[in-house]
């Protein structure tokens, strides 16, 4: 090969011919010195090997990266997160326990709708391999891996309300029904942590969990779950030596509470036959949190078009493009379908009719909320009740009475321009369905077009007619939900009917016991817009689908307009109105009342809402939100603090952002 | 496969005419000329293109390295192991389903049984979860995780100290420690699964299930099995939980009285329970003496330590249980050595011995029941269980009195059982004349002179450091040990540990019922120290299973480590028995289900309750319903469905029937009365009980 190389440098003149036969020795000569290496290495690499090259690289490094962090100590991301955040506030257990608080009081869980889990028990073919595995709560995994068959055994049986044949889906029972919603969103785990900080344990915590799709006179009559409410209340009691329970119930829960309560004194067969004295030795205070004890504006929407935001938490589950008819997926309908099987949701139709939420032309609220306002959560109490008055005059008067009108000009004109067919002479009209081919099954097939042009036609729908509208277009669901709820005043407590257990839930129609030592608190959040009422249409879509839909083009005129994509929002906690959530401790129970004869002392604690200051903070140590709101240090505090002992008094009383006092005289209410 | 051959082809031309690279203008000339090579000169070009693209990541190293292959080989394995695995999720669920054996639960739906009767669930020592309430700094983050049982164990690899100091109790107290609160996972959930996929509850709930059960009428009594009995109702209230709990269900299902069916150490767990409920408070629950006749049909014991477990006593002398704690799974052979500095078994030891409830398992009944120096009820027993499991119950007898004959031939070394601990092979085989007394005064002797002598161990681990070499040794002298001596063995060598339990448990014979002193609740555990309630109406049977070989008794010898923290005796491993002897690896088997031994389980149904007893005074019905242990056939039926071991026999499809069967109403007789296929009744005949 030096050779070659020399004669190469000396003999420049040689074609080219010559060169190439040099290098072809040159490279012969390499070939043999290290064939083997040069052939794989040129065998091997392509793209497909560098996809190949890289996919495993990166899992590499992130196993590496995941077994440091797993190796790293424990104390590191709480380092760093004080590196960033400065230093944390103690969460309310630690802060407390510091105090010197220890163990009370027992304390009970009540879940709200949609919070609590359920498990499957009997199901039909499709569901093989999930028993005893969640269907609702936590990872919703079946939900997208079988969606039909999970819709349907989600479902409940359209005529009684109960089990269909063969499938038995039962709540999950203990702590871990309702600690968290899905993996990371929290509903009760922040509240158990710190309540465990002072010494709360499973002996002295209970999750009163039930199936939150039946009626609550149902899930006695299926699970006997307030039979089991009652005897762990009583065992809590007994084995604390006698120290009375608080009781926390949260949403829809607080409504089941109420119906507990009337129910555990009630005489069997129809009650629990605790005796008119059961919940004066049982109870030292019932902390409402985030009650919708008059109902929710959302509710209506939620049956009316499966619209409601977060009513169903299921509508986050199923994003936008699950919408479209090119996928024929229909999700809509199936969730109204699904939705429409749960009597539960039945039981936060807004109550009190026109007395409680406005007429036409009038409601409680106003013109009072700012709703454009982002401000409010740095206002005092003292300057509450200045915010309106600037702003009055750019605002106009809000209808919120008029929970649902068809077209935005509806919705303000002055009731005496708008032009109404009354709904019963067109209900008495044919009744001639035009029988769909559709596969999926919802009510509205079931009435026609007709009435689908009635109903429209009406125009606006107060409070009270929202429930002949219900019944107009959905009459099974109200048929089998009115047996189990109702949703008016009562003009005379005393009446004998007023013991049937369908009044139980609505506090306008209960007393509530003979109890004076206990306490009545409404916990809630204040300072988001809330859904109070809408501006629906007409779709023009085929037949198969919801004849009804949010107007979401209709706008306010100006920023701070209450009027955004067709909802109409005014103060509230994201979900329950102000109103719904404040007024029967305001004004309804105040003092001794008819609906409180004893006078059970009542207090109202609002959590002004601050969105969290950064990203570490998750869901916020100061929300008002009404699921994140369990996460409010200050609401923990107050519980743990009542937990530990305390009284209203000693918390400081009533605690108040809104304007619900005000509204409150509005309303004229008998009492 | 075919794009690699490509690629080698490829690979070959473009070695082959590299010089294009360098001068092609005129190579390109020749070649062309050469019609032949036409296809080569394609290939050229083709190679040349490669050539050029391969120019521009020359920037980074050339060669193949080591690491790049590690790379490509992960990313190749990850990404098939992804389109498999998308693949599988694509496919329908129900292609998926691997055909299980329809269960008992499916066949009995269809014969019509229904949910009757309410059932509880009692379960045993460890297979119950535990999770953190309150603990250490070390801790951190596993608020409300499980730390025992349920899912993952993984924590116990992670920070194994750590754990180890949660899991343990107060030495002094039995309860918690300062600072750390460990508490029973509630629900059916605490005692499903022990781990992922290995099933305690799960199957027998499965099928319950089938036939109507749910919430409502199916209750798992979940406890911290870490305690002494009593004490669960000290520190958590179980007992009035699990009062409530069957009042509640009582009332609630239409008056219908409620099966209990408790596992293992809940056997025990149960009757303390049923003693508790009826005794007027404050020791008692105050239920009244009607309270068991009101509410309870039947008592379905499970595998039942009513006279406690042999392997109690090895696990709390030197952590050598084989599996009544599963910490021996979970901390295989590289723990053992001492390399690593970890001891283990130490620790292991040093937190078995703060758990009252370990105590509670040791043997009761003394030399009467489990045997003297030369004598013991199971003798005649043949460890041949291949053989054995042939033989007909009908010719039980028969067959052991060939098997007699024949042992008397071929086998020499007797099995003394009643020795259930002894140093050295020949003390375990010797007749008792020519071995030394046992005397437990002379303990006390040595003991008090020299017990605090040698401290030079620094912070003492167990008890064991707390004795002289001397004394240690002193306990080897005396040979063997039979239950009674036994007792008086471990509070020598464990004071403080046997003054705790024994405020809790009891394991003598009663001489007189009657004796005011057994209203004390530490002997409502031992079934011969209590009296059953008056409740002729309820029915109790022993279901467990039998052909497995059973820890029965041991041979120890001292260990040869003498530094500090180490345990001083260990079981003599060397030590064989012949073929188709009972000794195997220092330890004498018997019949049993891999835990308990028959006569434990068996001898309360067989004689101590049977009929009209002291100890049965309503003249309870009692059955035994035994199942005969068969391996699972194919590895499809998993833990097998007629196993017979102390855990996997929950999911045998025979028991789980008769449960079922009871729970729907049926009673004892409908069922089939006994079902025995062992030798307890002859067993039981031999034991001199006065009834």
């Amino acid at each position: 090969m030096s050779f070659l190389r020399r004669r190469k440098g000396t003999d420049s003149s040689k074609s080219q011919n010559l060169r190439c036969n040099i290098v072809k020795e040159d490279e012969k000569n390499n070939l043999y010195e290290s064939p083997r290496k040069e052939s794989y290495n040129s065998k091997k690499w392509s793209c497909w090997d560098s996809c190949c090259w890289f996919i495993g690289f990166v899992c590499s490094v992130w196993w590496f990266l995941l077994l440091l962090y797993n190796t790293m100590p424990a104390s590191i991301p709480q380092y760093v997160t004080e590196a960033i955040t400065g230093p944390l506030t103690d969460p309310p257990g630690v802060k407390l326990r510091k105090e010197g608080l220890t163990v009370n009081h027992p304390v009970v869980f009540v879940p709200g709708i949609v919070t609590g889990g359920l498990e499957l028990w009997e199901g039909h073919q499709c569901a093989e391999g999930l028993f005893r595995k969640r269907l609702w709560g936590g990872s919703f995994g079946e939900l997208y891996k079988r969606p039909l068959c999970w819709a349907q055994h989600m479902s409940l049986d359209n005529e009684t309300g109960l089990d269909p044949p063969g499938i038995r889906v039962r709540p999950v029972s203990g702590l871990v029904a309702a600690d968290y919603f899905a993996a990371g969103y929290f509903v009760w785990a922040v509240l158990i942590a710190n309540l465990a900080q002072i010494g709360y344990e499973e002996k002295t915590m209970y999750m009163a969990a039930y199936d939150w799709r039946l009626s609550f006179q149902n899930t006695e009559v299926r699970d006997q779950t307030l039979s089991r409410i009652k005897s762990n209340i009583e065992l809590m009691v007994a084995t604390n030596g006698g120290k009375k329970v608080v009781v926390i119930p949260h949403s829809m829960g607080v409504l089941y509470f109420l119906h507990f309560m009337k129910w555990v004194e009630a005489p069997p067969p129809m009650g629990g036959g605790g005796g008119s004295e059961w919940c004066a030795k049982h109870i030292k205070a019932v902390m409402n949190i985030g009650g919708p004890f008059l109902g929710v504006p959302k509710s209506v929407s939620g049956l009316f078009s499966v619209e409601a935001r977060d009513i169903a938490i299921a509508r986050t589950f199923a994003p936008g493009f699950l919408d479209k008819d090119v996928f024929g997926l229909q999700t809509f309908q199936h969730l109204m379908r699904m939705t429409r099987t749960w009597d539960s949701t039945v039981s936060m139709i807004p109550k009190g009719g026109e007395t409680i939420w406005g007429g036409l032309d009038w409601s409680p609220e106003g013109s009072s909320f700012n709703c454009g306002a982002k401000t409010l959560r740095n206002n005092s109490i003292n300057n509450t009740d200045q915010i309106p008055n600037i702003n009055l005059a750019n605002m106009k008067n809000v209808n919120y009475g008029r929970i649902i009108s068809f077209g935005k000009d509806v919705a303000e004109a002055h009731s005496s321009k708008i032009e109404r067919v009354d709904l019963l002479d067109s209900m008495k009209a044919d009744m001639l369905a035009n029988l769909t081919n559709c596969d999926i099954w919802i009510e509205y097939h079931d009435i026609g077009d007709h009435r689908i042009k009635a109903a429209a036609d009406y125009k606006v729908y107060t409070a009270g007619s929202i429930l002949d509208l219900l019944h107009f277009v959905s009459p099974k669901l109200m048929a089998r939900g009115g047996a189990h709820f109702s949703y008016g005043i009562a003009d005379n407590l005393d009446d004998p009917k007023y013991q049937h257990y369908k009044y139980w839930s609505n506090p306008l129609e209960t007393k509530l016991p003979d109890a004076p030592d206990m306490e009545i608190y409404s916990m809630y959040g204040v300072g988001i817009p809330t859904e109070r009422a809408y501006v629906y249409k007409v779709t023009t879509a085929t037949d198969c689908s919801i004849p009804f839909q949010i107007d979401t083009s209709v706008e306010g005129g100006s920023e701070d307009s209450c009027l955004k994509g067709g909802v109409f929002s005014a103060d509230g906690d994201e979900t329950v109105p102000v109103l719904s959530a404040g007024l029967m401790a305001a004004k309804g129970w105040r003092g001794k009342t008819r609906f409180n004869p004893s006078g059970i002392p009542t207090y109202i604690r609002e959590y002004s809402h601050a969105p969290p200051a950064n990203l570490l903070e998750g869901r916020g140590t100061q929300s008002g939100a009404h699921v994140d709101i369990m996460g409010n240090f200050a609401l923990i505090e107050d519980i743990i603090r009542v937990a530990a002992g305390a009284t209203g008094k000693e918390l400081g009383g009533d605690h108040v952002y809104s304007d619900i006092f005000k509204w409150a005289e509005r309303i004229n209410l008998q009492l | 496969m075919a794009s690699v051959l490509r690629f080698r082809k490829l690979c070959y031309v473009e070695s082959a005419v590299k010089c294009t690279s360098v001068g092609y203008e005129s190579f390109e000339i020749d070649e062309k000329l050469d019609e032949k090579e036409e296809d080569v000169l394609s290939a050229n070009n083709f190679a040349l293109e490669i050539n050029k693209k391969r120019k521009q990541p020359k920037r980074q190293p050339k060669e193949w390295r080591c690491l790049d292959s590690c790379c490509w080989i992960i990313g190749y394995l990850c990404t098939t192991w992804w389109l498999l695995l998308f693949c599988y999720h694509c496919l329908p669920v129900t292609l998926l389903r691997v055909p299980e054996l329809p269960g008992p639960g499916v066949r009995l739906k269809r014969e019509g049984l229904t949910a009757l009767h309410p059932v509880v669930l009692v379960p045993g020592i460890v297979t119950g979860g535990l999770e953190l309430w309150e603990g250490r700094p070390c801790a951190d983050g596993l608020f409300r995780k499980r730390l025992w049982g349920g899912g993952s164990f993984t924590q116990i690899f992670k920070r194994p100290l750590c754990l180890l100091e949660h899991l343990s109790l107060h030495y002094e107290t039995g309860l918690d420690p300062q600072g750390i609160r460990v508490r029973a996972v509630p629900g059916l959930v605490g005692a499903d699964y022990f781990a992922p996929g290995y099933f305690v509850w799960a199957v027998l709930i499965e099928n319950l299930a089938k036939i109507g059960y749910e919430g409502k009428n199916l209750h798992m009594a979940a406890y911290d099995w870490r305690l002494s009995f009593q004490n669960t109702e000290i520190r958590d209230h179980a007992l009035t939980r699990l009062k409530s709990k069957i009042e509640l269900m009582y009332i609630s299902n239409g008056y219908k009285k409620v099966v209990a069916v408790p596992h293992s150490m809940g056997v025990i767990y149960f009757l303390h329970f049923l003693k508790w409920v009826e005794t007027p408070p404050p020791m008692g629950g105050g239920g009244g003496p009607g309270w068991c006749a009101k509410h309870i049909k039947a008592v379905m014991n499970i595998g039942p330590a009513f006279l406690g477990v042999p392997k109690a006593v090895s696990n709390l002398f030197s952590a050598e249980g084989k599996d009544v704690s599963y910490i021996r799974a979970m901390a295989p052979g590289v723990f053992d050595s001492e390399i690593l500095g970890l001891q283990t078994f130490e620790r292991v030891m040093r937190m078995a011995r703060t758990w009252d409830s370990i105590v509670s398992l040791l043997p009761k009944g003394g030399e009467v029941i489990w045997g003297n120096m030369d004598r013991s009820p199971e003798e005649g027993h043949v460890c041949d269980f291949s053989k054995k499991s042939h033989s007909k119950t009908s010719l039980t007898t028969n067959n052991v009195n060939n098997s007699d004959v024949k042992r008397g031939f071929l086998v020499k070394d007797l099995a003394n059982y009643g020795r259930i601990i002894s140093f050295g092979k020949p003390a375990s085989v010797l007749h008792s004349s020519k071995l030394p007394t046992a005397d437990s005064k002379e303990f006390s002797r040595t003991s008090t002179s020299e017990n605090f002598n040698n401290f030079s161990c620094g912070e003492a681990w167990t008890e064991y450091d707390e004795m002289s070499r001397q004394s240690i040794q002193n306990v080897a002298a005396d040979k063997a040990y039979t239950t009674t001596t036994l007792l008086d063995l471990l509070r020598f060598v464990a004071p403080k540990m046997m003054r705790r339990a024994e405020a809790h448990f009891s394991h003598g014979i009663a001489e007189n019922l009657d004796d005011p002193k057994y209203n004390h609740y530490k002997y409502w555990s031992n079934p011969l120290e209590t009296k059953l309630s008056d409740a002729p109406d309820m029915e109790i049977y022993c279901m467990y299973g039998v052909g497995i070989q059973t820890e029965r008794s041991y041979v120890y010898k001292l260990s040869p480590n003498s530094r500090c923290k180490s345990i001083p005796y260990q079981i003599d491993n060397s030590v064989h028995g012949e073929d188709g002897s009972c000794l195997k690896g220092g330890v004498y088997f018997a019949d049993g289900d891999e835990s308990v031994p028959v006569l434990s389980a068996g001898f309360m149904c067989a004689k101590g309750w049977r009929g009209r007893t002291r100890f049965n005074p309503s003249g309870i019905a009692t059955y035994i319903r035994e199942y005969r242990h068969k391996p699972p056939t194919s590895l499809m039926e998993g833990r097998g469905i007629e196993s017979g071991s102390h855990v996997d026999i929950m999911g045998n499809f025979a028991l789980i029937e008769d449960i079922m069967r009871v729970a729907a109403g049926a009673t004892g007789d409908e069922i089939g009365g006994d079902q025995i296929h062992s030798d307890i009744i002859k067993m039981s005949e031999r034991i001199n009980l006065g009834l």
